[in-house]
């Protein structure tokens, strides 16, 4: 067993890299093609340093046509080849949709499972930057709507890592989420949760799999990326009260893991789901029914719900910290919530 | 076909207004921003994209414009917007985020829309092409004089957006005029990497109409290939593609390492300056003296300097109004 000295750590966006990089060794079928993917690695650093190991046939600068380039990794992809694309802020994803939800994520279906498309498409997605309405959205719930593709958005350097092994490795389509202020990026707000242990060995860690980040016997706070590590926040200053918060980091939308969900509400009777993309008809809606349907008569208390109250994401620093989830919220909601 | 002086002399004065204005933004921008960079912090939060150097694609196509004629600019929009006349004050509120910008704090510098001097932009690479396609088919449908520019990066013309805009511009005859700004970098993509012909008026013939090439960044030449395109569009001829090439001395947003760049590119780009050019080329020709000239640059600069102040002296938005403006009617 390692001690916490010796651990190896590193940025979510290493932790990417990492890992397709191995891929790339283990299986000369595997290629990267986007927007700045070259020599600038990534405008959020997901393929940093990878052109000087693999070369510009495998690690592919495109130009600005994203319908060509996710096109044509659809198209190699059929043939059997493990093509990863990079939609460089999952906010451009309107340009190339009919590729993405037409085409990757209906072809196996239509084709009666007879045609695979092997590949991931990884993009970039979050706010609270003050990018304004183009370029901050997460847009998780669009995605997992609309069946054929997985989707993940993993928030630790040693998901992201495990997960996108597991994303390049699997024979179905995965649309591989990345949030910009978790992979640790110099030029971003610091953050804590964007540094961890990654070992350097290949692994896998499952699509479709929530973690439990935190245990705890009195709620239950589902999130994703940024607002798992807002709610771990919350959870830390709820237990100086004595309150103890169970915190259920999903990593994956589709497939979801429900038993997780279940299991905890079932242990602390009490929901809160929090999201960084929009309330209404979105992800926090999908747990509060799976819950509702499932596990209703083991509340002790209405489900409740934290998420973009359904407007742009705005440019001004005070409007986009009302509209976006804080640790602040989490806890004065979880405080509410046991009080009624 | 020369210039007028008083063109030329507009021109000049407004290419130092926008150099002040991105210059001063360039500061701004990194208030609060050091020791660590940190893109959401400071005064001015959030990507920032420079136009310093590409000034006469600006200046250039602007001088034959009205306030009737539209603008839709890209996510490096500040140029246009200046060139076209747009509320100085209010724009430069709203990349300060403050309630008397533009958009109330709302849009942001990649997302600034003035109806008064028809004037929009998007942070979406090539979305402008389309939308500027619309607007002149309303002013023809309406049957008004009116000129559609959509601004675009040389990196814009390889979205599916162009092909579609332009064609169908082109099949319709519409007083479209595409203005493509080679800056070289599809942020670090160079256009050699990117475009498989060397400029893209060479598109044109494809769709049926005629492409313009200026080279080296002069905004005279840029008049006159501009002057050609508004008559074009305004006598019913249809669109026109003009490719300029044009230098971009900053990095593709504030805070890039630009190493994807060679060592001393800016350094020789801003050796070639239009602003400096052109200036020489007034005094040269006697059009005006150094004297009138620092005149004019002296009255820009406290426009500019005004607008800060009244950016700076704004109030924020209350953080409620975040809801509001969703729908304009209730």
């Amino acid at each position: 067993m390692e001690t916490a000295k010796k651990q190896r750590l590193l940025t979510g966006n290493k932790a990417m890299a990492e890992a397709i990089a191995q891929e790339m060794e283990n299986n000369e079928e595997v290629f990267v093609l986007g927007e700045d993917v070259g020599k600038y690695g990534g405008i959020f650093g997901s393929t940093e340093g990878l052109l000087d190991k693999f070369g510009p046939e495998r690690i592919m600068d495109t130009p600005i046509s994203e319908t060509a380039f996710i096109g044509a990794a659809i198209g190699a992809a059929q043939e059997g080849m493990r093509p990863i694309a990079e939609l460089m802020f999952v906010d451009f994803f309107g340009v190339c949709m009919d590729q993405i939800y037409n085409h990757m994520a209906k072809i196996p279906y239509m084709s009666g499972g007879n045609v695979k498309l092997p590949m991931v498409l990884m993009t970039a997605v979050g706010g609270e930057y003050n990018d304004a309405a183009q370029h901050s959205q997460t847009l998780y719930a669009t995605f997992a709507h609309l069946p054929g593709m997985k989707v993940v958005a993993p928030t630790t350097p040693y998901d992201l890592k495990g997960m996108m092994a597991s994303a390049i490795q699997s024979d179905d389509p995965v649309v591989f989420m990345f949030h910009k202020t978790l992979q640790g990026l110099g030029w971003m707000d610091p953050l804590e949760a964007s540094v961890g242990y990654v070992p350097e060995k290949a692994y896998t860690v499952p699509l479709g799999k929530a973690r439990v980040a935190r245990e705890g016997a009195d709620v239950t706070i589902v999130a994703i990326q940024m607002m798992t590590v807002y709610a771990e926040e919350a959870a830390k200053r709820l237990a100086e009260e004595g309150i103890e918060a169970e915190v259920i980091d999903l990593r994956s939308l589709v497939p979801l893991d429900k038993e997780a969900i279940l299991e905890s509400v079932r242990k602390t009777h009490r929901l809160l789901v929090v999201d960084e993309d929009y309330l209404s008809y979105g992800m926090t809606a999908e747990i509060s029914a799976v819950v509702a349907e499932e596990a209703l008569f083991d509340l002790d208390g209405p489900i409740k719900r934290l998420a973009i109250p359904d407007v742009p994401i705005p440019y001004s620093r005070p409007l986009e910290q009302f509209v976006v989830p804080s640790a602040d919220k989490i806890y004065e909601t979880v405080k509410e919530m046991l009080e009624e | 076909m020369g210039v007028p002086k008083e063109k030329l002399l507009w021109m000049y004065e407004m290419m130092v207004k926008i150099r002040y204005f991105e210059e001063t933004m360039e500061k701004v921008y990194m208030e609060g921003k050091t020791p660590a960079f940190n893109i959401g912090a400071g005064t001015v939060p959030g990507e920032m994209h420079l136009a310093n150097g590409q000034e006469p694609a600006a200046v250039g196509i602007c001088a034959h414009l009205t306030d009737d004629d539209t603008i839709a600019s890209p996510h490096r929009p500040h140029h246009h917007a200046i060139a076209k006349g747009i509320d100085l004050n209010r724009m430069t509120a709203e990349m300060f985020g403050k309630v008397t910008g533009l958009s109330k704090g709302k849009g942001g510098h990649m997302h600034l829309f003035d109806p008064d001097v028809k004037f929009a932009c998007s942070g979406i690479v090539g979305a402008g092409i389309p939308q500027a396609v619309g607007a002149a088919l309303a002013g023809k449908k309406r049957g008004q004089n009116n000129v559609a520019v959509a601004f675009i990066g040389e990196g814009a013309a390889n979205s599916g957006a162009f092909h579609e805009a332009l064609n169908l511009a082109a099949v319709w005859k519409l007083p479209v005029i595409v203005v493509v700004e080679d800056n070289q970098y599809g942020i670090s993509v160079p256009k050699e990497k990117a475009t498989a012909v060397a400029s893209n008026d060479l598109r044109a013939p494809a769709y049926g109409i005629v492409g313009e090439y200026v080279k080296d960044n002069d905004p005279i030449e840029m008049y006159k290939a501009s002057e050609k395109a508004v008559e074009r569009a305004r006598k019913g001829e249809g669109p026109t593609i003009i490719e300029i090439e044009t230098y971009r001395f900053l990095g593709h947003f504030q805070g890039d390492a630009e190493m994807y760049r060679p060592e001393n590119e800016t350094a020789e780009l801003r050796e070639k300056d239009a602003i400096i050019r052109l200036k020489a080329h007034i005094l040269d020709e006697g059009l005006a003296t150094e004297e009138a000239l620092a005149e004019r640059v002296k009255v820009v600069k406290q426009l500019v300097d005004e607008a800060y102040q009244f950016a700076r002296d704004s109030e924020y938005p209350s953080p409620e109004s975040a809801l509001e403006d969703l729908f304009v009617q209730q």
